[in-house]
């Protein structure tokens, strides 16, 4: 028997923040509603059909699909006023999030539906756009993962996006005097492009133990630490890039990853090429979101490595090693960020330029921060970039009239009104940012 | 509760250091001092270790030349910054940017907030000066308070975003910062292409010229020499220092900034109104960020381009931390990295050397302020304690 | 068969003796009552046999062979096993998993075997009688029974010496009782038990030997059939102590703080006051006795302006303030002396000016408009210091140079430097010396003395009986009873307090 403040009794009352977030939700959906009924389905009267492909121009095994672009966006604009109305009157409870992607959905659906009908070429890749999102949501998977690698033990990581660009310098400088252009291929690439992948984790693990040893040894700000990291990545590699890569581009040649198809898989009707024929940059992200996840929740060294980054204290008092298990997780990070930063020269155009890295790691925190810190979390949420940054590619392509600058933001505004709690609040490790000091 | 018996107290913290009360002359200026000394030395083992020549022809020879291109390099990074007048006209030019940006970020220090985003503030401060510039043609008097008060609100719109979003729905300005630099740099392009800001028969993104009268006089204009392009947004830098301090460490508000930096809590528990400080503060940010955009369009450029920020809001995070966000701190490290990249260019020309090289030295000068311990193992002096923790994490 | 014995243990902190050539002693089947003030070195103590800190000079004996911890995996791997104060357990992780945390039971290569080990929790559970849900996540469950994790952690270690570190902090006295029945039968178990504690009733209920520490060294070792509440009071302190605070009949006049059917909800939504209402009358001490946890908090801070009132209403002085900011309440002179200081209280890195001057910075004559006036603002500070003598070299330096019990005074100097008719004060002694606490006490009969009302929340039963004039005991968010000072004994309340007379 116990004197306690949780009442039994009690009925979970939404907070004020929750009710306002319903009813800015209804808002957004009579809105998108609106706009595409007023704007979309207008316009579209006088266009014909659009047509998404849904195979490959070399295998044509399934019909693209054409429909009347009036008809689709009409319907599609109905649907959102639906999903409002009810969103308002009566609340979707805990299917919110998932309505909340439906409606999305839906809206884009219309929004391509009618991008295509009024662009001159009438039709585009869906697979090329679906296969284009996992491509583009790698680099900010990996770092996503890095980050919660980092961050599972308390210790926040902003060097991501230094280690990747380090890690895209390195691959492509290691691998580029070692390989020549007819070397054998081992799984995509020759034996020299995987040193240069080898060397790129290995800068990322070296920049990771920089970070560990500034923000656990020396106490330093982790924020801080991560910022000083990037912008001096960010001067070593544009000074190297100029000094060594302006005249010998024979240290800037690197061969790019070939895609490699499953066996069966890739064969599948839609699915096949978009999910299995890939470059191992891509299967290595699927494997580290399956490995990281199960290491976490089902290994002992998962189940110490998150004590420590939710109260370390307490670890500390059953004989975890608080400091030790940091460093390891932070520079096991490091090695994720370093593959993923190869990506970007090896996996994608076999050359470095100068920030090529783009701001992808900072989208990267912003992913793990919607992905709850979770691996899995992680993908989606860079599949969501992924998917945002295909799509303004593809909108471009279509040529709809909307300045190609403006698309090009839409991963930065995502980013933005996920990180704003469009997607409700997340709750990261207790410790988080918190040096640990042993008295 | 402390697990130590009463009476052991805790270790000086960051926020004793800013008001001088513990001013300890070894913290002040030697730790600064032995971290830029490191830092350049450092610099020139990278110089020499990068020489492309010396891996490809090893010899005692290479060794020499790269040796010599090292200390070229340095030496023209020193009289570049101070050697000549020109050079010290250079210095200066470069220093008033830097150093409203670095109150941009100190101020935010203060306050615990992490400002990453001094560079889009720039641009949208810098594109709000110019749109004025190049709309209205009045006498200077009221031309360039108006470019002031434009690239003040410009700024401060763009700074005021992220404390927005902080304050109501306690996003991160590390995140939010960062990528309204992303939105605004596109936005700039955006912004040069169209008919209202681009010279006629022109296709490339830049804007048209402002008004003669919306410049911001030379200061040494009398001596009639086109390399001495310091002018008056040096003079308008130290104001906004002085500015700063006063209102930090004098005023209420500076009070109230401090408070929440320190300890938001306890502020709220005063009753101050935390969120409507967060945005205050990062407003007042932006705008001091958007007077160094105004100062560039105004001073020197006279015209947008893409990227007229050229990495100043960066170079703005090192120099308040390295000016450990007082604003004197900020004033002398401003003055500081604008020597660097005065000599910088020098270096570039004449060695060969690229200037990027200047945002190792930032970093590695930053990491050492911020890790004096470093200092101490390698110089063996006493030097106290480093910044410790600033910023509170993701949860807000 | 175990013997635990502790030999001329010394450690020093900067500035500060903590613990002073310390021998003790204690072997199975016995429990050794430890008493000490805060301050005296008893935790620094048991986190050196812990393996938390090192010793300076002196030695950890386990049956007569020296051991050398190099940190907590040594301690457990000797046999001590600690249950901390503040539960060091995970909140988002289940029972099981706390449990296992650093001993986890394998299935090859690191994967967890978490069936296994919630069966042998099961199993623990049944033999000590320590009944408990291997599978609920700790941050749901009720604090008595997270102290029970706490047990099955270092009973799962096969812990043969077990150290409990202040554990009855957070339990009513029924709790209080069933957890002495726990320990008995550890005790008869076998087990050696150290029992920590600043509560002489408790060490003389239970303990089969006391040790009182003072300043760092032990001062006296005895048996409680041979002690004192007064005699073991006195060598804790070093002189002899009040144990009720000195005050003449309150007068009661008009009310200042009524409170009307007030409900207000917790960070979770659910509602933590419900409906509740009371007064606090000029003159009068009214003192809110309670565990931690059933809705004293969110009362005070519905009260101070710092939470939103759901329902109800709150008048001060005759004013509606239920929808008031704090600012505005404390414009009614009214003086919150905070639960947490070093939190709300407080700025550790502002000196001790500045934090003087942390309620009225923002009008006369510390400031006029925006501009500050530090003269004015250090003129003050001097003369609180000085009449509410605070130690502390000078008014420049950051709080975090100041003792707990002096960043206290600072506080209640602030408050208390002004007219004020009504002190709300929360755990105002908490973590404090004895010194400073007789006199907080002393200055909150002071301010009854000068008209003032006063409503003091704390969780010592103790202080609240001493000082105050009237009574009542919050549980699960209700007033369940109302009491004169002085005309009820502990036990009563203590019923009241687990919310038996319902």
């Amino acid at each position: 028997m116990t004197a306690v403040a949780t009442n039994p009794d009690a009925i979970p009352a939404r907070t004020t923040a929750e009710i306002r977030r319903s009813r800015y939700l209804a808002i957004t959906y009579l809105v998108l509603a609106a706009f595409v009924l007023f704007y979309f389905a207008r316009w579209s009267r006088d266009l014909g059909n659009f047509t998404f492909s849904l195979a490959r121009p070399t295998d044509p095994s399934l019909p693209d699909l054409t429909l009347s672009t009036g008809r689709v966006t009409l319907f599609c604009g109905i649907a959102l006023a639906v999903l409002g109305g009810y969103q308002l009157v009566r609340g979707f409870g805990r299917r919110e999030n998932l309505v909340l992607a439906l409606g999305l959905v839906i809206f884009i659906f219309a929004f391509l539906a009618w991008a295509t009908g009024q662009s001159s070429l009438g039709a585009f890749s869906m697979v090329g756009m679906l296969k284009a999102t996992i491509v583009r949501s790698v680099p900010i998977t990996l770092g996503a993962l890095a980050g919660v690698m980092s961050e599972r033990v308390a210790v926040i990581n902003i060097a991501i996006e230094g280690q990747l660009l380090a890690g895209a310098f390195v691959g492509a400088v290691v691998a580029s005097p070692l390989t020549e252009p007819d070397d054998r291929l081992l799984l995509g690439a020759p034996l020299g492009s995987w040193v240069g992948v080898l060397a790129a984790v290995l800068v990322g693990m070296l920049l990771a133990w920089v970070l560990a040893v500034l923000a656990i040894r020396y106490v330093v700000d982790q924020i801080i630490a991560g910022v000083v990291i990037t912008i001096f990545v960010g001067g070593l590699t544009s000074f190297l890039s100029l000094r060594w890569l302006a005249e010998n581009s024979g240290l800037n040649q690197a061969p790019i990853y070939k895609p490699l198809g499953i066996p069966l898989l890739s064969r599948i009707p839609l699915i096949g090429p978009i999910l299995f024929d890939h470059n191992i940059f891509v299967f290595g992200a699927f494997i580290f979101v399956a490995l990281l996840t199960f290491l976490l929740f089902r290994t002992r060294w998962g189940l110490r490595a998150r004590a420590v980054g939710e109260h370390p204290k307490a670890a500390d008092t059953v004989g975890v090693n608080v400091y030790r298990t940091r460093y390891l997780n932070v520079i096991l990070g490091g090695a994720i960020a370093g593959f993923g930063g190869a990506f970007f020269t090896l996996g994608s155009v076999g050359r470095f330029d100068e920030n090529m890295t783009n701001g992808r790691g900072f989208i990267g925190l912003a992913a793990m921060i919607f992905g709850r810190w979770h691996p899995v979390g992680a993908m989606a949420a860079g599949l969501v970039f992924g998917f945002a940054d295909a799509l303004s590619q593809t909108l471009g392509i279509l040529q709809t009239g909307i300045p190609s600058e403006f698309l090009g933001m839409a991963p930065f505004i995502v980013t933005i009104l996920v990180v704003a709690g469009l997607v409700g609040r997340a709750r990261p490790p207790a410790a988080d940012g918190q040096p640990y000091v042993k008295e | 509760m402390s697990d130590r018996p009463d009476g052991a107290a805790d270790s000086p913290g960051f926020i004793e250091d800013l008001l001088g009360t513990r001013l300890d002359w070894r913290r002040a200026v030697l730790v600064p001092v032995l971290a830029i000394l490191l830092a350049l030395m450092v610099s020139a083992v990278i110089i020499v270790v990068s020489d492309i020549d010396l891996w490809q022809n090893p010899s005692f020879d290479q060794l020499g030349d790269t040796l010599d291109q090292a200390r070229d390099a340095l030496s023209a990074l020193f009289i570049g910054s101070f050697g000549s007048l020109r050079a010290f006209s250079s210095t200066l030019e470069f220093g008033a940017p830097l150093i409203f940006a670095g109150l941009a970020v100190a101020i935010g220090f203060h306050a615990g907030l992490f400002n990453i985003g001094a560079e889009g503030q720039m641009l949208m401060g810098g594109m709000a000066a110019v749109a004025l510039g190049i709309t209205f043609d009045l006498p200077i008097y009221l031309n360039l308070p108006l470019a002031l008060v434009g690239g003040a609100i410009g700024g401060g719109i763009w700074g005021g975003i992220a404390g927005w979003l902080r304050a109501k729905t306690g996003a991160h300005e590390v995140v939010t910062t960062i990528m309204l630099n992303s939105i605004a740099g596109l936005a700039v392009v955006w912004m040069l292409s169209t008919s209202f800001f681009q010279p006629a028969g022109r296709q490339d993104p830049v804007s048209r010229d402002i008004a003669t009268s919306a410049r911001l006089p030379r200061l040494l204009g009398f001596l009639d020499r086109s390399d001495l392009r310091v002018h008056f947004g040096i003079i308008l830098a130290l104001i906004a220092a002085y500015g700063i301090y006063w209102l930090l460490f004098k005023s209420t508000i500076g009070f109230e900034f401090r408070a929440v930096g320190a300890n938001p809590d306890a502020a709220h528990y005063a009753g101050m109104r935390v969120t409507t400080i967060y945005v205050s503060v990062m407003f007042l940010s932006g705008a001091l960020a958007g007077l160094a955009g105004m100062n560039q369009i105004n001073g020197l450029l006279f015209r947008a381009s893409p990227g007229f920020s050229a990495g100043i809001g960066f170079d703005a995070i090192s120099l308040a931390l390295l000016g450990r966000s007082h604003p004197a701190g900020v004033v002398a490290a401003g003055l500081l990295f604008g020597a660097l990249r005065a000599g910088g260019l020098d270096m570039q020309v004449v060695t060969d050397v690229p200037i990027d090289l200047i945002a190792v030295i930032q970093a590695l000068v930053v990491v050492f302020i911020a890790a004096p311990a470093l200092i101490r193992a390698i110089f063996r002096v006493r030097t106290g304690e480093g910044t410790g923790q600033v910023t509170k994490g993701w949860a807000s | 068969m175990a013997t635990l014995e502790l030999k001329g243990i010394t450690k020093r902190f900067p500035g500060v003796l903590a613990n002073d050539r310390v021998d003790l002693k204690v072997s199975s089947g016995e429990i050794l009552g430890l008493l000490g003030e805060n301050g005296a070195g008893k935790t620094t103590l048991m986190n050196i046999l812990y393996g938390l800190y090192g010793a300076d000079e002196g030695e950890v004996l386990i049956d007569g062979e020296p051991q050398h911890f190099s940190g907590p995996g040594d301690a457990i791997a000797a046999g001590i096993g600690m249950v901390h104060q503040h539960f060091m357990l995970v909140p988002v992780f289940s029972v099981t998993e706390n449990v296992v945390l650093g001993v986890e039971p394998t299935r090859g290569a690191g994967v967890l075997d978490l069936k296994k080990a919630s069966a042998e929790v099961k199993e623990i559970s049944h033999k000590y009688g320590l009944a408990v849900d291997p599978d609920a996540v700790i941050e749901d469950i009720p604090v008595g029974l997270q102290q029970r994790v706490e047990i099955i952690k270092v009973l799962f270690r096969e812990a043969a010496i077990l150290i409990f570190d202040e554990p009855t902090a957070v339990l009513t006295p029924q709790e209080v009782n069933e957890f002495f029945g726990i320990l008995r039968s550890l005790r008869d178990a076998g087990k050696a038990i150290i029992f920590i504690t600043h509560k002489l009733k408790e060490v003389l209920e239970v303990a089969d030997r006391i040790a009182v520490l003072r300043r760092g060294s032990k001062v006296g070792e005895t048996v409680p059939a041979e002690a004192t509440e007064a005699g073991l009071a006195a060598l804790m302190v070093g002189r002899p102590v009040e144990l009720v605070v000195r005050k003449d009949e309150a007068t009661p006049g008009d009310p200042v703080l009524t409170v009307q059917d007030l409900v207000v909800l917790d960070d979770r939504q659910h509602p933590a006051v419900k409906g509740i209402s009371f007064e606090v009358r000029r003159g009068e001490i009214v003192g809110v006795a309670g565990v931690q946890g059933n809705g004293q908090t969110e009362l005070v801070e519905a009260i101070t302006g710092l939470r939103d009132v759901t329902a109800g209403h709150v008048y001060i002085g005759g004013k509606d303030v239920t929808d008031a900011s704090p600012r505005e309440i404390h414009e009614e002179n009214v003086a919150h002396i905070p639960e947490d200081r070093q939190r709300s209280g407080l700025i550790i890195g502002f000196t001790v000016t500045e934090n003087m001057v942390l309620d009225g910075y923002y009008s006369r004559p510390y400031s006029r408009g925006i501009v500050m006036d530090w003269d004015e603002a250090r003129k003050r500070a001097e003369e609180l210091v000085e009449q509410y003598d605070v130690r502390t070299p000078s008014i420049e330096l950051p709080a975090s140079t100041l003792s707990g019990g002096n960043q206290q005074k600072v506080i209640v100097a602030r408050e208390f430097g002004r007219d004020v008719k009504l002190v709300i004060a929360s755990q105002p002694t908490r973590g404090i010396d004895v010194g400073s606490i007789e006199y907080i006490h002393e200055r909150f009969v002071e301010e009854r003395d000068n008209r003032a009302g006063l409503l003091i929340v704390s969780t010592e039963l103790d202080e609240v009986m001493a000082v105050a004039d009237r009574i009542i005991v919050m549980f699960a968010g209700e007033i369940v009873a109302q009491y004169q000072g002085g005309s009820v004994t502990a036990a009563e309340i203590g019923l009241a307090m687990a919310g038996a007379s319902r």
